[in-house]
């Protein structure tokens, strides 16, 4: 992963986008800019659509209404398998192939996807675990592990395709807390090295560190976005002013 | 230490059973069962020497229907469970349909029509097509739901995973929610074609000389049904625990990653 010169284009273009799951509308028209080497931290309440937004960006869900554009690529049924070649997702709940070992998660992809030899996909995904601090359990299947080993695999497997951008929808969320500073770590250095990042947590002392930019969503529109200082302490809306002080009842948001 | 424990339970599980058997045996002997007879039919029914006409009988014939029924049910079963989860109503129509009838109505009956009733608007089926067609529709039926049941409990996160890394929909089903599911689909397969392997004797009454039928013509033609009932119940239940065997390398084969339970 070099640092390539950013290209005046944006990485992602998302226009208006609505999307119903029955007659609940979870995306409102939301439109997004994400510029290469951008790191964008999404927050707010359960059901703002933030995870609508993230799936919207790979083609798990489908919007109603609106374009996406990754890398000038227009989703559309036709492209979706393209665009998902570029775009590597984290899942909350980690999503591992339980009957593949790990070496195995992290190369099924390459070789199917990118047509690697098996052996290339190996060293590949040798690499990129070494870098997660979960190699030497190469051998091992995901139910051995524990929940922040899984996260730290899964994040490995979506290296292992070289994305350009990465979704990540609360990637600690399901974390007993002792495990949620390793997966940030991961997290964290990953972003120093400049990959692209869309990430939903609730981590705000995370946030702070690696966000170039928070988006503030709730009720499936953006109410308010900017860098994490300035949306931190100085909310400009009550909404957001809410949902702060009712995440950390009588304090500060964490440095 | 869960290995020794896992050796231990297996060597108590062992001994219990050849415990059971020699009770068994020895409840047997008060019949005074005529051991020669079943000595001299034994090779008979076991389907060792072939039939008048050339054609293989007793046992190996069993094992002939059941597994070309199996092979049968199992390709109309995947399409039944195909037609099932499937979003096109016509599909999902035919599919449920076939499966209602099938499963609705008695083997023994479906046999009945299709070797007896279907002649009489001129098509004629031959003994064993006419078997191997009713047993490989209704267990089809069967193995439907269970195919079906099998590929729902795969959680869905799997299939989006597998979807976010780009991969092509064979990929997904072959080498993600194929082995997943399997290894639900395996214990009430196998449960499912030990159950196949003891109703293939209802194509006896069409003159198959299968397992069921050689030894009750033997029995009928000495009076030794005693003898020749319990051997052929014995071979049937040596075929089952050989199915068994097989599902549980199966088992084994798909339960990888899957933490070990005591007594597996």
């Amino acid at each position: 992963m070099s640092l390539e010169p950013a290209p005046l284009q944006p990485l992602v273009r998302v226009t208006g986008l609505d999307k119903w799951h029955g007659d609940v509308k979870v995306l409102n028209g939301v439109s997004l800019e994400l510029h290469w080497h951008e790191r964008v931290v999404v927050c707010g309440p359960s059901g703002s659509g933030k995870s609508t937004l993230l799936r919207c960006l790979n083609g798990l869900d489908l919007p109603q209404a609106g374009t996406v554009v990754v890398d000038g690529i227009e989703l559309t049924r036709a492209s979706v398998e393209r665009v998902r070649r570029q775009v590597g997702m984290v899942f909350q709940s980690f999503n591992l192939f339980p009957h593949m070992t790990v070496l195995d998660n992290c190369t099924v992809a390459p070789i199917a996807v990118r047509g690697l030899r098996a052996a290339e996909a190996r060293e590949i995904a040798h690499d990129y675990l070494d870098r997660v601090r979960m190699a030497r359990h190469a051998h091992k299947y995901p139910g051995q592990l524990s929940g922040g080993e899984q996260q730290r695999v899964a994040i490995a497997r979506a290296l292992c395709m070289n994305p350009t951008l990465m979704l990540l929808d609360e990637p600690t969320s399901a974390l007993d807390p002792e495990m949620i500073q390793d997966v940030l770590d991961i997290v964290l250095a990953l972003a120093e090295d400049g990959m692209t990042m869309l990430c939903v947590t609730h981590e705000m002392g995370f946030a702070r560190r690696v966000a170039d930019r928070v988006l503030f969503m709730d009720h499936g529109e953006i109410v308010e976005q900017g860098p994490p200082g300035r949306l931190f302490d100085a909310p400009g809306t009550d909404r957001l002013r809410m949902f702060l002080s009712r995440r950390l009842p009588g304090g500060p948001i964490a440095r | 230490m869960p290995v020794e424990r896992r050796r231990h339970f297996r060597e108590k599980v062992w001994l219990t059973w050849l415990a059971l058997a020699l009770l068994l045996a020895w409840g047997c002997r008060g019949l005074h069962l005529d051991l020669g007879y079943i000595r001299e039919k034994l090779p008979f029914l076991l389907g060792l020497r072939l039939a008048p006409d050339g054609f293989i009988q007793g046992a190996a014939l069993t094992i002939f229907v059941t597994s070309a029924a199996m092979v049968c049910a199992l390709a109309v079963a995947l399409l039944t469970a195909a037609g099932r989860l499937s979003n096109n109503p016509f599909a999902f129509a035919v599919a449920t349909f076939y499966a209602s009838l099938f499963r609705g109505t008695p083997l023994l009956v479906q046999v009945l029509i299709i070797y007896l009733a279907l002649p009489q608007i001129g098509i004629v089926l031959g003994a064993l097509s006419s078997g191997l067609i009713a047993l490989s529709l209704n267990y089809g039926a069967y193995l439907a739901e269970t195919i079906r049941s099998g590929v729902m409990a795969v959680p869905a996160g799997q299939r989006e995973a597998a979807l976010a890394l780009g991969l092509p929909r064979w990929v997904i089903t072959w080498k993600i929610v194929a082995p997943q599911a399997l290894r639900l689909i395996i214990p009430p397969a196998g449960a499912l074609f030990v159950s196949m392997l003891k109703d293939s004797s209802l194509v006896s009454i069409m003159g198959l000389w299968e397992l069921n039928f050689l030894a009750q013509s033997y029995a009928r033609s000495t009076f030794r049904y005693m003898e020749m009932l319990l051997a052929a119940a014995l071979v049937y239940w040596a075929l089952s625990i050989v199915f068994e065997l097989v599902q549980l390398r199966l088992e084994r084969r798909f339960g990888r990653g899957i933490p070990v339970v005591i007594g597996r």
